[in-house]
């Protein structure tokens, strides 16, 4: 084979690559290979008319959240009451507009928690031989061995005294439970980001970038760490989910949230016992858990697909 | 005759083999056992050998991103192994390495303005954005690209494009060695001797050195000025293309060309066959590693003890008992 093809191979090298628009900036590709995931964008949508309800939504739906009116108990979903009332006539709308805010701050808060300590944890086990890697894993598997209700409802025993009469009691009862949820799930990003680790290390891009005198959080920053967000930003979603469940566990066992404080969870668990004759107050709630969970994570398929450049669309 | 670029001696990697109750070292896998070579400047020094024979292990070693068991590698006077971490970067600005599988060595994720600057960002080597721009497209017009792929992502591109945003990304740093590790065995023929055609282009131009890792023996034979033939961790044969192929002296390196395939059906020849399997590195054999499949050995000379590599004619070393 060899010596067969003279023809200069610097001089005329053909490129064919269809006609498209030059510069096409990073982040316009990928809200161009976003916006094919059709459910996504649709998530989009609904999960900023969720935000945008619960943020600007008490302000225009003006019944107060604790008004008990005994004479429209369990009322089904009417023009006064759209999705209807609880047990002491107290509006449900109003409640899960100021609920929701609480909900989904302590989701997406829990979930900036979990993933931040998991890539650090995982970055830093999978990047490191040895004795730290060792240590960090078995770490990570003792939090993951541990019986989770249990120390949580320690935890907050504990702390929550102290957080409340040092930033106010919403306050203090958010950072604290916002904190624990995290705690209780980066493992899972953590393992995930160290896996990525172990095989990225290896990749002979990694090794080139080496070769050319890369230092070790070079490597980390510019190589390892953005090829190894795709299954984090899904595990990420998931978090959000998952976070907003264990809000509502918590406040179900009455070391959430004050219960006069009715966030999703809260509304669930205090509607179970009238499934049968007020099945709205449970319906609206869940739905509302429901599609911010779903939203979540078509959004995190949408992206993850996004920002890989690999994946042509 | 001036000192080489590159020299090595005594190389030897083992990986050890972990395993057992308390994950202590059961065994070692003998990569390099005991390889000597050396690059003048400016020169093409083939390796070849087949797959698992160590010869990517040996190219890793040079540029110590596996570090070497034991043995001493110099380059320009410098000893390799002896270098500390800031040291060790200046070094790679001397040698680089161009890898086989284009699509696994470059960054999916950056762009080709951004893989090829790499190396102008990490050792500073320009100064401001303009001049940044200014040496990228600089790279990418030597290697036969052009500067509008700057912008570009890998993926945009063909295996063969792909290998010269890998070579243009070694040139970076103007270095005076490249480890070729099997640069042209992922790609279609006509590419590869594109590719190869490019290599020789540079090597031209900019007065290069390549230690030129391969299998196939007929690319060697085309690209390198001297080749070394690796057996199991050991080099077994040495000699310049020519000599190599017209006399080979080894009977390893006997069956390696005779099966080298002629383009001509016409033609017919003397296969030296070999009988059996590449034996493990983990336990190679005792005495010369060849001796298990070598139609010409003598036992118990070739079992007990391991051949030199020494000089059989000018310029032909060979490492067996009988030749």
């Amino acid at each position: 084979m060899a010596g067969s093809t003279h023809a200069s191979p610097i001089a005329d090298v053909v490129v064919p690559l269809e006609g498209r628009p030059r510069h096409i900036s990073p982040g316009y590709e990928v809200w161009r290979k976003f916006r094919r995931h059709r459910m996504a964008v649709a998530s989009i949508g609904v999960l900023t008319l969720l935000t945008a309800a619960v943020l600007f939504g008490p302000l225009i739906w003006r019944i107060p959240i604790n008004e008990i009116d005994f004479t429209a108990r369990l009322a089904h979903p009417s023009w006064d009451h759209p999705f209807g009332t609880d047990d002491l006539g107290q509006d449900l709308l109003a409640r899960m507009l100021y609920g929701g805010r609480i909900s989904l701050a302590v989701g997406f808060a829990a979930m900036a928690v979990a993933i931040i300590v998991g890539v650090l944890i995982g970055a830093i086990s999978g990047i490191s031989r040895g004795s730290v890697d060792a240590a960090l894993m078995w770490i990570t598997d003792l939090f993951l061995a541990l019986p989770q209700l249990p120390l949580l409802l320690l935890v907050i025993y504990l702390f929550r005294d102290f957080l409340k009469n040092w930033v106010g009691p919403e306050g203090g009862v958010f950072i604290l439970i916002v904190l624990v949820i995290g705690a209780f799930r980066w493992m899972p990003v953590a393992r995930l980001v160290r896996a990525q680790f172990l095989s990225l290390r290896e990749k002979e891009f990694v090794e080139a970038a080496r070769a050319l005198g890369a230092t070790t959080p070079r490597l980390v920053i510019r190589h390892i760490l953005p090829n190894s967000l795709g299954p984090v930003i899904v595990a990420g979603t998931i978090d959000v989910a998952a976070a907003i469940i264990a809000e509502s566990t918590l406040s179900f066992l009455g070391l959430g949230f004050p219960p006069d404080i009715p966030t999703w969870g809260r509304l669930l668990f205090d509607a179970k016992d009238y499934l049968d004759i007020a099945p709205h107050w449970a319906l609206f709630a869940g739905a509302a858990i429901f599609l911010t969970v779903l939203t979540i994570n078509f959004i995190g398929d949408g992206l993850r697909d996004a920002l890989d450049p690999r994946r042509v669309m | 005759m001036s000192e080489p670029l590159l020299k090595v001696a005594k190389l030897t990697k083992e990986f050890p083999l972990k395993g057992g109750l308390f994950s202590g070292q059961i065994a070692s896998v003998h990569a390099v056992d005991g390889v000597d070579f050396h690059v003048d400047r400016g020169e093409t020094l083939g390796l070849v050998g087949e797959s698992g024979c160590g010869k990517s292990t040996t190219g890793r070693c040079v540029l110590r991103l596996i570090e070497p068991s034991s043995g001493e590698i110099h380059f320009d006077g410098k000893d390799v192994r002896s270098l500390k971490a800031d040291d060790l970067r200046i070094l790679r600005r001397d040698i680089q390495i161009i890898f086989q599988d284009p699509y696994a060595s470059l960054n999916p994720r950056m762009n080709v303005g951004a893989i090829v600057g790499e190396a102008l960002i990490i050792h500073q080597l320009t100064k401001t954005k303009q001049q940044f721009e200014e040496r990228v497209v600089d790279l990418l017009e030597t290697v036969g690209l052009r500067a509008d792929h700057m912008g570009r992502y890998p993926n945009e591109f063909s295996g063969g494009q792909r290998q010269r945003i890998g070579i243009a990304r070694a040139l970076a740093v103007e270095p005076k060695l490249i480890i070729c590790d099997e640069p042209v065995s992922a790609l279609d023929v006509s590419i590869q001797a594109q590719v190869i055609n490019l290599l020789e282009d540079l090597q031209e131009k900019f007065g290069l050195a390549y230690l030129f890792i391969a299998h196939d023996l007929a690319v060697v034979e085309h690209i390198s000025k001297r080749i070394a033939v690796m057996y199991l961790g050991r080099i077994v044969e040495m000699a310049s293309a020519h000599e190599l192929y017209a006399s080979p002296r080894h009977p390893y390196t006997e069956a390696l060309l005779s099966a080298v395939p002629i383009p001509d059906p016409k033609v017919k020849r003397q296969r030296v066959r070999l009988s059996g399997e590449v034996p493990n590195p983990i336990s190679p054999p005792t005495g010369c590693h060849f001796h298990t499949r070598c139609p010409i050995a003598q036992f118990p000379l070739c079992k007990s003890e391991a051949p030199p590599l020494k000089q059989s004619a000018d310029g032909h070393w060979v490492a067996c008992h009988f030749r």
